[in-house]
């Protein structure tokens, strides 16, 4: 029988991977967008595993509210990178560090 | 009318002074000149009528200092001895207004020159009528003040410039004393009030104060302190340097400010407080030491000078310490005598000189005059009175001829020179003789130079510039020049340059102060040093030792003919050396050479002052600049905290890798450990 525990280790192990996507990524920008993604769906898998194990909609509507924030969330990040990529002509993850101080 | 003369002066200081170019030259040089005339005339029947004897007189200004036991109130004292400076002040003042007209006529700068000029003469006035200690200080630091700006009046010479900071920061060695004897004065007499001071004097004789665990005199340390102001002002030896270097001043502030009147007021100071110093006979003794040194010092000096003015200066110096040593003697009578005849000759030979260099196209040196006494007569008759007076030409009172009969400076120096014997100081009164066959030197030197002899103007270069000018001649010329326009059929010296006589406005002050130098001592030398008369006319207002006058005229009979012999003495070696003789002087000074060395640079003086204090003084600034600000307070102040900063900022720079994933990381282990403190708190 698949518990609570099992969904909340898939959701652990997928941030764990979104996070290490995020910090050990040196690729692409690209990659690191969906890490993020990677992150929010994991989160929205604790939120429905404890809304169906508590009985409570609550949950799951937010993971609705989350889904629609992190789709728009997807859309900017998308245009920001079109908008850098013309302007710098890359979107390489280690060139990218004009923040530099 | 004391108010009249002391502020008409300063009303036209500030009129011509403010308005400047808005009045134009003529007008302020018209109010100018036509105050310091009222105040002149003013001041004469002042003078004639103390000479018949009078009371003082003192009017109220207005009140100043109200503090507690301290009231310092402006009032204007005149009496016996304030005078004799009324008229000095405002007569050589009045003719000094009127000669500038010619002098500088040529200057862009008129109306603040003659703005300075009368500012000088109302801060003059004021000292000489102030009625207290602090009023006096005020006419003091005025005066001072006002050599100041006419010493650097010509800004854009920077020797003018120099000269003139020279000339303040010597004065306030002087003026620290000055203000130490006012303070102590105060201290010791509750006041600052001058009658009051000499009235309580006496008594304090022989009274001592301590000061640093030691007992001294009272008197002696506050006439030593007062003797130090004067010494400042009046350039005696030790703080004389800045006297010579004044001469950068233009000719007519030389002959007011530097011959005539603010050096004498160190003169006038001791004698007025004459009473303070007949109590200790130690600071009379100082102040007759000092004089006598500074009189035989700037005597040597002054044989060797080349610029006229120099001379002159040094010349104004000795005659000074002349006053100085008769004060030392107690002969206050003939100091201020000498003071008053003086005024009147050494202001006439210093506008001679003027003259001269106006002539001379602005050249000083004598080695290049020589001849002149054709060319402009009317000078040469002016400085030949002054030096008449100078050198003490008159006929003594001796072999049975009752009436002794001379220039000014015959009276006044052969009483000093006697006074000085009466009163038993021998070796003071031969120093006095001394000198006084140097001053005929010099003094005839300058007049030997000057006016005999041949032509030596070729070689000026002011001569040179006045030949240019005048004709036109363009640098090809210049080759020429160097040769001495021989080439143009001038073989006589004079390169073609023809002194011109200078215009009425110079020569009237010079034929009225001749009048002066001839007449003064003979005039007026019974009220001032006569036994009898001299006490009738001073009444107090100075100490006059009426014994001591009698005693004058009991000095041995070569005593009263030694200044004669002397001056004769003088004129003779003058005359041989160079007039009969002109390589002799050469030789001499080839022969002597180390000795003309140590004369041509003034004993070395500036020299030593320059090591001693000048070049100290620039190594503690030094020390403290590089040392102390640099590198201490700059080092761990302001520049350590901004490198502090700079290496703050460049380690935090570090850290500001700009990866994305970086600051992801950081926010991660920041949220991590808030976390964890978070759980880690609410568990316990």
């Amino acid at each position: 029988m698949i518990g609570l525990t099992h969904y909340l280790v898939v959701a652990a192990i997928l941030f764990a991977l979104g996070v290490l996507g995020v910090v050990a990524n040196r690729k692409n920008l690209i990659v690191m967008l969906m890490a993020i993604e990677l992150i929010l769906l994991s989160v929205n898998l604790n939120l429905v595993a404890f809304s169906a194990y508590l009985h409570d909609l609550v949950g799951q509507v937010f993971a609705m509210f989350v889904l629609t924030v992190a789709a728009g969330e997807a859309a900017i990040g998308l245009a920001i990178l079109v908008i850098y990529f013309r302007g710098r002509g890359t979107i390489s993850v280690d060139d990218v560090n004009r923040m530099k101080g | 009318m004391i108010l009249l003369i002391v502020f008409l002066p300063l009303l036209a200081a500030i009129v011509a002074g403010l308005g400047n170019r808005l009045l134009g030259n003529t007008v302020a040089k018209v109010l100018t000149t036509g105050a310091l005339f009222a105040s002149c005339l003013l001041s004469w029947p002042i003078f004639i009528h103390y000479l018949g004897g009078g009371e003082p007189t003192i009017a109220p200004v207005f009140d100043w200092i109200r503090s507690g036991d301290l009231q310092v109130a402006w009032a204007l004292r005149v009496d016996a001895l304030t005078a004799v400076m009324l008229v000095v002040i405002t007569s050589v003042s009045a003719l000094v207004h009127l000669y500038s007209w010619g002098y500088m006529e040529e200057d862009p700068d008129q109306p603040r020159f003659f703005a300075y000029l009368s500012l000088f003469t109302f801060a003059m006035l004021m000292l000489v009528t102030a009625n207290n200690l602090v009023q006096m200080f005020f006419g003091w630091e005025g005066v001072g003040l006002a050599s100041y700006l006419l010493i650097g009046f010509w800004f854009k010479k920077p020797s003018a410039n120099a000269a003139a900071i020279k000339a303040f920061v010597v004065n306030r060695v002087g003026d620290l004393g000055f203000m130490l004897g006012i303070f102590g004065t105060y201290l010791v007499f509750q006041t600052v009030s001058i009658p009051d001071i000499l009235h309580m004097a006496p008594a304090m004789k022989g009274s001592t104060i301590g000061f640093l665990g030691y007992r001294l005199d009272t008197m002696t340390i506050l006439c030593l302190l007062l003797f130090v102001g004067a010494m400042g002002k009046s350039a005696q030896l030790g703080l004389h340097t800045w006297l010579p270097d004044a001469m950068e001043g233009p000719t007519p502030v030389s002959a007011l400010i530097h011959a005539a009147t603010m050096v004498t007021a160190g003169v006038f100071m001791v004698c007025r407080l004459s009473p303070m110093f007949e109590t200790s006979p130690f600071a009379l003794t100082v102040v007759m030491t000092v004089g006598a040194a500074t009189c035989f010092f700037a005597a040597t000096v002054g044989l060797v000078q080349t610029d006229i003015k120099r001379v002159i200066a040094y010349s104004t110096c000795s005659q000074l310490g002349y006053m100085f040593f008769a004060a030392g003697c107690g002969a206050y009578s003939a100091a201020m005598f000498h003071l008053f005849t003086h005024a009147f000759f050494k202001a006439l030979l210093f506008l001679g000189a003027g003259s001269v260099i106006h002539a001379m196209h602005h050249e000083q040196d004598m080695r290049y005059y020589g001849g002149l006494r054709k060319h402009i007569p009317w000078t040469f008759w002016g400085m030949m009175a002054g030096t008449l007076a100078i050198t003490g030409v008159g006929v003594p009172a001796v072999f049975g001829n009752t009436m002794a009969i001379g220039f000014a400076g015959f009276h006044s120096k052969d009483a000093i020179i006697e006074a000085a014997w009466a009163s038993g100081q021998s070796g003071a009164s031969i120093v006095g003789m001394i000198v006084a066959l140097l001053t005929s030197f010099y003094s005839w030197r300058l007049m030997f130079l000057t006016f005999w002899g041949k032509p030596r103007w070729t070689q000026s270069e002011h001569i040179q510039h006045a030949l240019h000018d005048a004709h036109g001649h363009d640098a090809h010329h210049d080759d020429h020049a160097a040769h001495g326009h021989d080439d143009h059929g001038h073989g006589d010296g004079t390169g073609g340059y023809h002194p011109h006589e200078s215009p009425l406005t110079i020569l009237v002050p010079l034929i009225l102060l001749s009048v002066g130098a001839v007449a003064a001592g003979f005039v007026f030398h019974s009220y001032f040093i006569d036994p009898t008369a001299g006490e009738a006319y001073w009444r107090g207002s100075i100490a006059f030792r009426e014994h001591l006058m009698h005693a004058v005229h009991e000095v041995p009979l070569g005593v009263k003919l030694s200044a004669t012999i002397a001056m004769l003495v003088g004129l003779w070696s003058a005359w041989m050396m160079y007039i009969r003789s002109p390589g002799f002087p050469a030789a001499l000074a080839e022969q002597f050479r180390v000795v003309y060395g140590f004369l041509l640079n003034k004993w070395y003086f500036d020299e030593l002052y320059d090591l001693l204090f000048v070049k100290p003084a620039f190594a503690i600034g030094r020390l403290f600049w590089h040392r102390g600000d640099e590198k201490t307070i700059d080092r761990f102040g302001p520049n350590g905290s901004a490198w502090v900063v700079a290496l703050g900022s460049r380690v935090a720079g570090r850290v500001q890798t700009g990866y994305v994933y970086t600051y992801a990381f950081v926010m991660l282990l920041g949220l991590t450990g808030v976390v964890t403190w978070a759980i880690y708190v609410s568990a316990k």
